[in-house]
């Protein structure tokens, strides 16, 4: 029981993380109709910023994380502006590889900047644990859920209670008459790519706390596709609740499968968020909450 | 109709592959050359044009799915692998755990396409059930299941970071990977190898453009350009996509068994997302439904190394040297690919394919450019 719980709540923080990238993923798939494999190259510029700032430039951490962020979000802008914004009216296909060519190119940036040794994010919780009962957590997995819920809380509230919230949910519903109502369509699709750069920020700083940011965590990151895509990928709740599913999947796996499903060879936590993806999509073709399209010729 | 080579009397003749007498002597002039190439390459650049001609068939195949039937396919290197190691095992020797059955050439090349095209056949069902983007991911989470498959059979694969020896390119009882002779001329096996791939590519090239310029072909267009309105018009979807997804994957078998047997060894990691991408990247800059487009796509990628060496003696601040400097050649490469695909799609969506097009149309009109 004591080690089903630690597994839960060890899912529950990496899940957290994927739900953070997926939710970057949903809101610029729900406002632009562009689907975004640039995520984990953001994320691992976004992580390099904070790193630089906290490490290189000693400033306090959570300083040098509100910096990144605000980084992150102004390279999200340029990118949008730069990039995506000539793509507006294309097929979504060509558009999807674009972000996967920006993807190459952020990720090898990235890693350049980082380079070979794994650098320290200077964050407060370092690999410290916390024993509760039988439980052991680490502070960092705690932050990270307390964090993740506090961002997802305060984004959803943005959405359903300010303006530009409104204006980025109508948006979503059609762009054309959102055009006609006046709302600055350009404006959403920026402020898209802004949250989605922030919050794969504040994902690459929990992957990479404690135990610091290494070229490792971008291969974490595509992991959290599968997630976005299980939860639908028009669907903010999908989102955390994909993220949610494969956090908690993968941290099963570690634990219980090399008891039980032995034969599926070691590591099988890699490749498990893929094979839930595939069933989840047998049955669910537009995933758990995602809208079905609607066909017409 | 001599000399008039606008006017087309019959749809026959506007369907063929080279209307025009100035077209089929070009062709084959061309065709003469680079096969005559094979005495003049260097043994570096005969292996280089081996590895393109290999890529170009895995490129060709990517192109029917994607470019022709509109089916995103990020999967094209799980295919690849597929062929591969089909080719290994069944072409490869034995020895310790691996499996190895040392068989000739004429089997294991087709036998590599048919185990490709049968995984691809499996896949394929579940493909019917998506559309546009989803399938998209589901190919992308075939890559990844397919990379933990290949490092976990270690009886196949030999393991990652330990990898194995790959097919005998034995034909006939005549061995590839030793000197021959030929009219006078000695040929390395890099060179036999390039003559190699260059006979398999313009079969299989062939054979793709009889293949889209046929019913099932028109087919995959239709289902590209709106699936609904194929359907109503009377196109089975699903079937038209079991034979694009089977054709892919066969091509990528092939392409898989011929390029890693040219290298001689393959390493479980190398079947990963970014060599789907590669393939993505050599359609899309070639040119997305166009035969010579996934050619001309599949030379320059592969030869794209050689470009960024030529260009960094030139530009200060790429560094030879994989430590020194602010960027060094490899990164350069890899920046360099993902914003070609950038570029091509923002400026050329047509690709390289389209450039050509665009030359010669000009040249046609010369010197009356209208």
């Amino acid at each position: 029981m004591t080690e089903f719980l630690q597994a839960t709540i060890n899912g529950f923080a990496t899940g957290a993380i994927y739900a953070l990238l997926a939710l970057g993923f949903v809101i610029i798939y729900k406002s632009s109709e562009v689907l975004s494999f640039a995520q984990s190259g953001l994320m691992i510029l976004g992580a390099f910023w904070v790193v630089y700032f906290s490490t290189v430039l000693e400033l306090n951490f959570w300083v040098a994380l509100l910096l990144g962020i605000i980084l992150s979000a102004l390279i999200g802008v340029v990118i949008e502006r730069s990039m995506l914004r000539p793509m507006v009216g294309k097929p979504a296909f060509s558009v999807a590889i674009l972000t996967i060519g920006l993807n190459i190119a952020l990720t090898v940036i990235g890693f350049d900047l980082i380079g070979v040794e794994i650098r320290s994010l200077g964050d407060p919780w370092g690999i410290q644990v916390v024993q509760m009962g039988d439980l052991v957590v680490s502070r960092k997995d705690l932050a990270t859920i307390v964090s993740s819920v506090i961002v997802v809380g305060s984004l959803l509230a943005f959405f359903r209670y300010t303006r530009f919230g409104l204006a980025m949910r109508a948006t979503a519903i059609d762009q054309e008459t959102a055009l006609a109502q006046g709302i600055p369509v350009a404006r959403v699709f920026a402020v898209a790519w802004a949250i989605a750069a922030g919050l794969a920020t504040i994902a690459g700083v929990f992957l990479g706390a404690g135990t610091g940011v290494s070229a490792a965590i971008g291969v974490r990151a595509i992991r959290a596709l599968p997630a976005a895509v299980i939860g639908g990928l028009d669907s903010i709740p999908g989102a955390i609740v994909g993220g949610l599913i494969i956090g908690l999947a993968e941290s099963y796996t570690v634990t219980y499968q090399s008891e039980y499903l032995a034969f599926l060879g070691q590591n099988f936590s890699t490749a498990v968020a893929y094979v839930v993806m595939f069933l989840v999509l047998l049955v669910r073709p537009y995933g758990i909450f995602g809208t079905r399209e609607v066909v017409r010729v | 109709m001599r000399g008039r080579p606008g006017l087309v009397t019959a749809y026959r003749r506007d369907m063929s592959i080279l209307p025009t007498t100035t077209q089929r002597v070009w062709f084959f002039s061309f065709c003469i050359v680079v096969a005559g190439l094979t005495f003049f390459l260097s043994d570096d650049l005969a292996s280089r044009g081996a590895s393109a001609a290999a890529a170009a068939i895995g490129a060709i195949g990517l192109n029917l799915v994607t470019g022709w039937a509109g089916q995103i396919s990020l999967g094209h290197a799980f295919f690849l692998g597929v062929g591969a190691y089909t080719a290994a095992a069944l072409g490869g020797e034995s020895g310790g755990p691996l499996i190895g059955l040392g068989l000739e050439m004429w089997i294991w090349l087709p036998a590599a396409g048919l185990v490709a095209a049968l995984t691809g056949l499996l896949v394929a069902p579940i493909a019917f059930r998506l559309r546009g983007l989803y399938l998209a991911f589901v190919t992308l989470g075939l890559v990844f299941i397919g990379e933990h498959i290949f490092r976990e059979w270690d009886s196949l694969t030999g393991g990652i970071g330990v990898g194995r020896a790959t097919a005998k390119p034995v034909l006939f009882g005549y061995d590839l990977s030793k000197e021959g002779s030929f009219a006078g001329f000695t040929l390395s096996p890099e060179q036999q190898y390039y003559l190699f791939a260059l006979i398999v590519l313009l079969v299989m090239a062939l054979f793709a453009k009889n293949l889209v310029r046929s019913r099932t072909g028109r087919a995959f267009s239709a289902i590209r350009d709106r699936d609904i309105a194929a359907e109503i018009m009377g196109i089975h979807l699903s079937r038209s996509k079991l034979i694009a997804f089977t054709v892919s994957s066969f091509y990528a078998g092939v392409a898989g068994a011929l390029i890693y047997t040219f290298i001689g060894f393959v390493e479980p990691r190398t079947f990963s997302l970014t060599l789907s991408i590669v393939y993505i990247a050599m359609i899309l800059i070639g040119g997305a439904a166009s035969i010579m487009g996934s050619i001309m796509g599949a030379v320059f990628i592969t030869f794209l190394p050689r470009i960024v060496d030529l260009v960094a003696g030139v530009v200060p601040f790429i560094e030879e040297s994989p430590s020194g400097g602010f960027l060094t050649v490899v990164q350069v490469e890899q920046i360099l690919f993902g914003l070609l695909i950038v570029v091509f799609l923002i400026v050329e969506p047509l690709g390289l394919h389209g450039v050509w097009i665009r030359i010669r149309n000009y040249w046609k009109a010369w010197p009356f450019s209208y």
